[in-house]
């Protein structure tokens, strides 16, 4: 039995658990005030649009959505196998595609703006 | 001193024998016990008194020899260690989840003695030394590293808890795999690279979504989740050092 | 007498019915659903952004629909509860030992936590919430 490469996939996986841990609730706190017309100031084309300009707003973003991503893919792929899909190559393939379409998607966007 | 009280107990029981069966059934006891019983007190009665043909394992009944573990109510439990004060109606004994069924709640731990075997639970010393320069020493600090991950009593109520264990049977397990952190946090051993052969494959830390099931049925606090959390850690460390640095090795 | 074992299989996709602990487990994993819709839901915030301020409008306006606002309120608890699952679990992943004794498990814990709070009314400030 050689060893397993599972790290490639378990340490963005571990990071992005705590990227959502940490940095989540408030996001989703923040398009949820949005949602309920009280848009907070920062959320305004304007200062959003400095924010996601700037390179740390970049770095910030991207480190984010990619990290969350890839964690979000990763846990999911276990609960198709926990709940009883055995088919871990085909969940792991399209789950991790997904995660990393969803990244490309978000750096060719934010270097559009 | 106040008199034991006595309580009519009911016990349903799996019963299964190789030789006439091909299916377990439960059977229904009703056996009269003190109320500051365990439930291994309320089976050897069943034993001694109603039906001789009932198989179990027990040794110690004080939660130390590990060889009494059973599912209590679907929970895994050291059968010395079930106070029937905590059980009301009906208390449902079977044998431990995950492991095949030799006989009534008696398992086979073939299994997991195998697995023990492979994670190399034993002292691999840095350097060995004649007897004649003396004993390898330890300041307790060292001892406390691992000291926690020492009190196994190998009684397998972990592998009975871990639904990735009963999903995928390769799964080195809880307990086998703590015990190889146990030695590797050794100060005095340095086999942690042997045992890695067998912790970082898929059936070692990896097959472990971190349920944490096991540390909380342990009798022994051993906590083997939080063993098995450090392990993925460690043996991703590893891989970066083994597969990013040049010439680099763990 | 010969060993006839009798194997009994864990049911695979039922078997987290049989314990409360193993419910608890399954609700943890599939909060990674709710965040990963979210996240999708992001990247599309970015191409909104990307688009210029009509487009950012639109979006923030689409937010507004009754779907929208159960769904982020879903994502909320999920992320919430990941969060403290994930605080939680930190004390095992990451025992400090100082000397003979160690850091109590609650205080790794708690620190987190402390910090998670902290990080998130400094984003509330600099979005200009309060």
């Amino acid at each position: 039995m050689a060893k397993s490469h599972k790290p490639v996939v378990w340490f963005p996986f571990a990071a992005g658990g705590t990227v959502i841990a940490f940095c989540m609730p408030v996001i989703v706190l923040l398009t949820l005030l949005a949602a309920l017309g009280h848009a907070p100031a920062g959320l305004d084309y304007q200062n959003m649009h400095v924010f996601a300009r700037s390179g740390l707003g970049k770095l910030i973003i991207f480190g984010v959505v990619a990290l969350s991503l890839w964690s979000s893919a990763h846990r999911l792929r276990c609960t198709c196998y926990d709940f009883g899909l055995r088919a871990d190559t085909l969940a792991a393939t399209v789950l991790y595609a997904a995660a990393i379409f969803g990244s490309i998607a978000a750096a060719v966007f934010l270097a559009r703006i | 001193m106040t008199p034991l009280k006595e309580r009519l107990v009911q016990l349903e029981v799996l019963r299964y024998n190789p030789d006439t069966d091909t299916e377990a059934h439960f059977q229904r006891y009703e056996v009269v016990c003190q109320e500051e019983w365990v439930v291994l007190d309320a089976l050897n009665k069943v034993k001694a008194d109603i039906d001789p043909t009932l198989n179990y394992r027990w040794s110690c009944h004080m939660a130390v020899c590990g060889s009494c573990g059973m599912m209590i109510n679907g929970e895994p439990k050291l059968s010395c260690h079930a106070f029937l004060r905590d059980y009301e109606g009906v208390i449902r004994v079977e044998p431990l989840a995950h492991f095949p069924v030799e006989r009534d709640l008696v398992t086979a731990p073939d299994d997991f003695m195998e697995k023990l075997k492979r994670v190399k639970p034993y002292m691999i010393p840095k350097e060995k030394k004649p007897i004649s320069e003396g004993e390898y020493k330890q300041t307790p600090a060292q001892l406390m590293k691992f000291r926690q991950y020492s009190m196994c009593i190998n009684c397998m109520l972990c592998y009975a808890a871990c639904p990735q264990y009963g999903l995928t049977p390769s799964f080195i397990g809880p307990a086998a795999l703590t015990l190889a952190h146990r030695y590797n946090q050794d100060s005095r051993d340095g086999g942690r690279a042997e045992r890695q052969e067998v912790v970082a494959t898929h059936e070692g830390v990896w097959e472990c979504t971190f349920v944490g099931a096991c540390s909380e049925v342990c009798p022994a606090q051993v906590d083997p989740a939080s063993a098995l959390q450090q392990m993925k850690i460690t043996s991703s460390l590893d891989w970066i050092v083994e597969h990013l640095i040049p010439g680099g090795k763990p | 007498m010969s060993r006839r074992p009798l194997v009994r299989e864990c049911p695979p996709t039922t078997w987290y019915f049989r314990q409360p602990r193993y419910m608890r487990y399954m609700s943890r994993e599939i909060t990674s659903i709710f965040v990963g819709a979210y996240c999708v839901l992001l990247v599309v915030g970015l191409q909104r952004l990307a688009d210029g301020p009509m487009a950012w409008e639109g979006f923030l306006l689409a937010l507004q629909s009754p779907a929208s606002i159960v769904f982020q309120i879903l994502a909320l608890v999920a992320a919430v509860y990941h969060a403290a699952t994930w605080f939680n679990a930190t004390q095992k992943a990451m025992p400090i030992q100082i000397g003979e004794g160690f850091v109590p498990g609650k205080l790794i814990s708690g620190a987190h936590y402390a910090a998670w709070a902290v990080l998130s009314l400094i984003v509330l400030i600099l979005a200009g919430v309060f």
